[in-house]
């Protein structure tokens, strides 16, 4: 029987993730993981709004942070995307947005100290990167008949302003909002490093046991990213971006030696810097320098990352494809359809990292908490997306139901997509996984961290270069399988 | 003004056109009739090519932008006579000097009640006026036309002949309703199988003429 090449794809990719399972660490280490989860749910049922004044500020600083960063990486992204047709702008937007905000924050902290503009660049420039990708797509979207229609002699800026943008402009506008969601989740983790926003509030709250004052900042982060829609207008962004820089708070100062010594010190090879003269030795040395290091950290690391990849991919697929009929109204009636709202909205909401963190507390470092958290959040942003696309679908009105619709009827018809943004995701969440080894699982970003704190700073901009290159690979490898199974489906960008 | 000397044309590596030899003098009013896939779009795009600096196209597809204004979309026809940055402003908030200037243009059409509605909400016939104005706008004297009135009941489309015919010195239009043709252009160019099968003052010409077009 001849299968679909889709088919065959996703047999291929189950049996590597059962591979990686059989080799991966999933133990549970905690002596009671059911007290611990016992009493955040407690928490979680008694949110503490008492503490009003801190979490107000927190909530503050992570929305300052996040519109800041994301004002900055749209005006960078914008000017790359009119450049995109530049080899070098092409590339350096590619690499810019394969390392993480959190590693790009541990790389300006040691350049900027704890200053608010090491929050502001970690996350406009990550951002600038996809920025520059995704607008310059649009760009080209845009229906290019105008264009032939402008009269002979218009300057190209007019052109582009009347007969290009306002066909890209809708897709622009809802796209940077998307993004300012995602900088708001950016801007939250950022706290984990030591930034003053949400994520460090809630990490000192769960270090002291408070329950409830956790419940109470991750619900008042949903209810900010739920209601984006309503107090994010055009009118009045402006206003927000005027207002931001008076919420983050006193910076330290900027030191110029620290900037230099970051640049000509710090990040240089070791060997490099401990020869006297840049010859034959020197360079022989860094090689040495470079070699051990992927072998005794790297490689370690990109296996793990690669392993804990595959795992978390597969299961993001296959909670996706239980999750999307829980808000189709092909299978469930209003009541059910807003618990399933609910649950997608707060699973997609709460960044991996907070999820990966929490689950970790619960069962001690492995890597099952890392492929629970990127499933659950993964899989809610995929199936929110198939949910909604699946009541588009028209029915015949004899159609059948429940399992058999679902099994005949409604799957095999959105399957294609459902590829289609899992492989859009794959880098995503290779992304995610290497920056998880900040919190002791022994992926790339855990090699990374230990040289932070063995202050290695070459060291950590090797691997970080490392991550960025097998990042740039996956993603490359992601679009060759698309085209070869033919995922034509563009799907909503995310 | 235009010529074309033994000119051949292909469109996806079919060849349209076979040896056109062909002279437009400034003043006249060319129709070009002929079957569809007799080549007429080609040749318009081959004459345009001749003086894009001194032409104004209407595309046989109206190629307005659907998010912008009837507003916009006509003044787009003006771009190469401001500078930029006056452009950009009157795409952010209309100016009300050019608001008067495009009006007048909207009235011939028909269009004045529409003129702030966005494009993507016209009917067909009145986004080929939308696209009519653009041209018209453009104040070259010269017009070429793909179809211009293809989407416009006939009462209109002598109204919006008219209007082109009065603001351009040469006109050269592609055609397929053959009365029209006759009675606003004074020379037919009839194609057929890519190539010139007649070319005729229009005084003196019955429609039946051109029935020979139009069979095999």
């Amino acid at each position: 029987m001849e299968r679909s090449g889709a088919f065959k794809t996703s047999l291929a990719f189950i049996g590597v993730a059962i591979v990686c399972l059989l080799i991966a660490d999933i133990e549970i280490s905690t002596l009671d993981p059911w007290r611990e989860m016992g009493r955040m749910a407690l928490g979680v049922v008694t949110p503490n709004f008492l503490a009003v004044g801190q979490l107000g500020e927190a909530l503050a600083k992570t929305v300052a942070f996040a519109f800041l960063g994301v004002a900055l990486g749209v005006v960078v992204g914008f000017a790359s995307a009119l450049l995109f047709h530049f080899g070098p702008v092409r590339w350096l937007s590619a690499f810019v947005r394969a390392i993480h905000e959190l590693f790009w924050a541990l790389i300006f902290l040691q350049i900027f100290g704890l200053t608010p503009l090491t929050g502001i660049l970690a996350i406009a420039i990550p951002y600038g990167g996809i920025f520059a990708k995704v607008y310059s797509e649009i760009l080209e979207e845009a229906d290019p008949r105008p264009l032939a229609a402008v009269p002979h002699g218009a300057s190209p800026a007019a052109a582009f302003f009347y007969a290009r943008l306002p066909d890209a402009w809708v897709h622009i506008k809802s796209y940077t909002l998307y993004r300012l969601e995602c900088g708001l989740r950016s801007s939250a983790i950022l706290g984990f490093v030591g930034l003053p926003t949400l994520g460090f509030y809630l990490e000192s709250a769960f270090r002291q046991g408070h329950y409830s004052e956790v419940s109470a900042l991750l619900i008042l982060f949903y209810v900010l990213i739920a209601s984006l829609r309503l107090w994010v207008k055009a009118r009045l962004v402006p206003l927000y971006l005027l207002a931001a820089p008076f919420f983050l708070g006193p910076g330290a100062e900027i030191s110029l030696a620290n900037i230099t010594r970051f640049f000509t010190q710090d990040i240089v090879p070791h060997p490099i810097r401990a020869a006297e003269t840049l010859d034959f030795a020197a360079l022989g040395a860094w090689a040495d320098w470079m070699w051990q290091i992927f072998t005794t950290q790297a490689l370690w690391g990109i296996a793990a990352t690669l392993i804990l990849t595959q795992i978390a991919l597969v299961a993001s697929g296959a909670l996706a494809l239980v999750f999307f009929p829980l808000i189709s109204r092909r299978f469930f009636g209003r009541f059910g359809r807003t618990l399933g709202h609910g649950f997608l909205v707060v699973t997609r909401s709460t960044p991996e990292y907070i999820l990966a963190y929490l689950f970790l507390q619960f069962w001690g470092p492995s890597m099952l908490p890392a492929i629970v958290a990127l499933a659950l959040h993964n899989g809610a942003v995929i199936g929110h997306l198939i949910g909604r696309h699946v009541d588009e679908i028209p029915l015949r009105p004899d159609a059948p139901k429940g399992l058999n619709l679902y099994a005949y009827e409604v799957l095999p018809r959105v399957y294609g997509q459902f590829l289609a943004f899992l492989f859009y995701r794959w880098e995503v969440i290779l992304r995610e996984t290497a920056i998880l080894g900040i919190l002791g699982i022994l992926t790339l970003g855990f090699y990374v961290d230990s040289a932070i704190a063995d202050i290695r700073m070459d060291r950590a901009v090797f691997l970080i270069i490392i991550t960025a290159f097998l990042n740039i690979g996956v993603d490359a490898l992601s679009r060759a399988i698309r085209a070869k199974i033919r995922l034509t489906t563009t799907p909503e960008r995310t | 003004m235009f010529d074309l000397d033994k000119a051949s044309a292909s469109y996806n590596g079919r060849v349209v056109l076979r040896d056109i030899s062909l002279t437009v003098r400034p003043g006249e009013r060319v129709a070009l009739v002929g079957e569809s896939g007799a080549g007429k779009s080609t040749l318009l795009n081959l004459l345009y090519q001749q003086h894009q600096a001194r032409a104004a196209l209407i595309p046989q597809d109206p190629a307005l932008v659907w998010t912008l204004s009837v507003f916009h979309n006509v003044y787009i026809g003006s771009l190469h006579r401001h500078k930029s940055l006056y452009n950009l402003l009157n795409l952010v908030r209309p100016r009300a000097r050019e608001v008067e200037r495009v009006r007048p243009v909207l009235r011939r059409l028909g269009l004045e009640d529409k003129i702030f509605t966005p494009a993507g909400e016209l009917s067909g016939g009145q986004r080929q006026r939308t696209a009519v104005g653009r041209a018209l706008y453009q104040g070259r004297d010269v017009l070429l036309g793909d179809e211009p009135v293809s989407a416009v009941d006939v009462h209109q489309a002598r109204a919006v002949l008219t209007a082109i015919n009065e603001a351009h010195d040469t006109v050269i239009l592609a055609m397929h309703d053959v009365d029209l043709a006759l009675a606003f252009t004074d020379r037919v160019i009839g194609l057929k199988g890519g190539h010139i099968a007649l070319d005729q003052p229009t005084s003196g010409l019955k429609p039946s003429d051109l029935d020979s077009l139009y069979t095999n």
